[in-house]
């Protein structure tokens, strides 16, 4: 998916590292990977340590770091030209289970903004701490987004569930999914790694409180990704 | 993170927080927090809660305690890059600081 982005840009001295959010690591992860044979880093974070470092709400998301070390744009929607959903194999219709028939009919009102990220990432590799979407140290913290108690012990809650579910112990881990989501409800990394554990559409179970199509409803579509916070491109 | 008692090792906790340690106290970037005493080897979970806000959840069944990150107010407390390391899909550790020099597009996806 960002293969070609990455060959385009890795001339220019930008690499790009994929970070795989999955508690099951290569066993859910590993396909994709493999069929999209990248030249670049892909990692696996099999305790969404990303999650907390970087505060990734969502996927997919990208963090801009400059040759410093430095984060020049915190975590944010990330889109390649087309958007990683879009290009997931088909099913054929007679073959949809009618929860994923509703799924693929609400994804379609989702904003994304695949041409205006790349426009930005591409200037940004080009012209580095000269491009206006290079953001400032301030400006980075100040978007970084606010952590307060309850932000923080959903991290808590949601590294136990993870680490109780990885060691066989999954009633113990499900009330603190549970909490997970009831103390930071606008995590959808802890919301939809917890709801393919019990459903592989993400459909109303009995184990978790909400789902996939519910929760989206309840925001609007159109509000799933946060509108990338840029300004307009150079001409 | 995940303790099976309620304390931590200073490396493993400087480690997977980035948090280190000074004679001014806890540091991150340009933030220090004071502690009540200089830290040794291992560090009392129930202090580092309540310098640094961080929620120590005990769940006493599964006999473990779960050290959640900060609530200092924002997620960063400093525009300069954690030290992640992590595996890559064949399971030869990375470290993102290896990759000095270049600028990086750090991008979160799942399976999911």
């Amino acid at each position: 998916m960002w293969q070609e982005l990455r060959e385009e840009l890795h001339p220019k001295g930008l690499e790009v590292v994929t970070v795989a959010l999955d508690l099951k690591g290569v066993e859910t992860a590993g396909r994709w990977i493999e069929a999209a044979a990248p030249r670049h880093p892909s990692l696996i974070d099999r305790a969404h340590t990303v999650d907390e470092l970087f505060g990734v709400v969502n996927v997919p998301n990208g963090v801009w770091i400059d040759e410093q070390g430095v984060i020049v744009r915190p975590a944010e929607p990330a889109f390649p030209r087309r958007a990683a959903f879009r290009d997931r194999p088909r099913p054929q219709p007679q073959d949809l289970d009618p929860y994923q028939a509703e799924v693929l009919q609400e994804a379609r009102r989702i904003r994304t903004q695949p041409e205006r990220y790349t426009e930005a990432l591409q200037d940004w590799a080009e012209r580095g701490p000269d491009s206006p979407f290079a953001l400032t140290p301030d400006e980075v913290l100040s978007r970084s987004g606010e952590r307060g108690a309850d932000r923080s012990r959903a991290a808590a809650h949601f590294e136990l569930a993870q680490h109780l579910w990885r060691e066989g112990r999954e009633t113990e881990a499900v009330p603190h999914f549970r909490a997970a989501r009831r103390l930071q409800p606008a995590n959808w990394t802890y919301k939809r790694q917890a709801w393919v554990l019990a459903n592989r559409f993400q459909a109303p179970t009995d184990v978790f409180e909400g789902d996939w199509l519910s929760d989206v409803r309840a925001i609007g579509a159109e509000n799933y990704y946060p509108k990338l916070d840029m300004p307009e491109p150079t001409a | 993170m995940i303790l099976t008692e309620p304390r931590v090792r200073r490396d493993d906790f400087t480690a997977r927080t980035g948090w280190h340690f000074e004679p001014e106290g806890a540091c991150r970037g340009d933030l220090c927090v004071s502690l009540p005493e200089a830290p040794g080897e291992w560090l009392d979970a129930a202090v580092l809660s309540e310098r640094l806000r961080m929620p120590l959840i005990h769940d006493e069944a599964a006999g473990l305690w779960g050290l959640g990150p900060e609530s200092l107010g924002r997620v960063l407390q400093t525009a300069e890059a954690p030290d992640l390391t992590l595996p890559d899909w064949k399971g030869e550790p990375f470290a993102l600081s290896s990759l000095r020099g270049s600028k990086v597009l750090l991008l979160a996806w799942a399976s999911w």
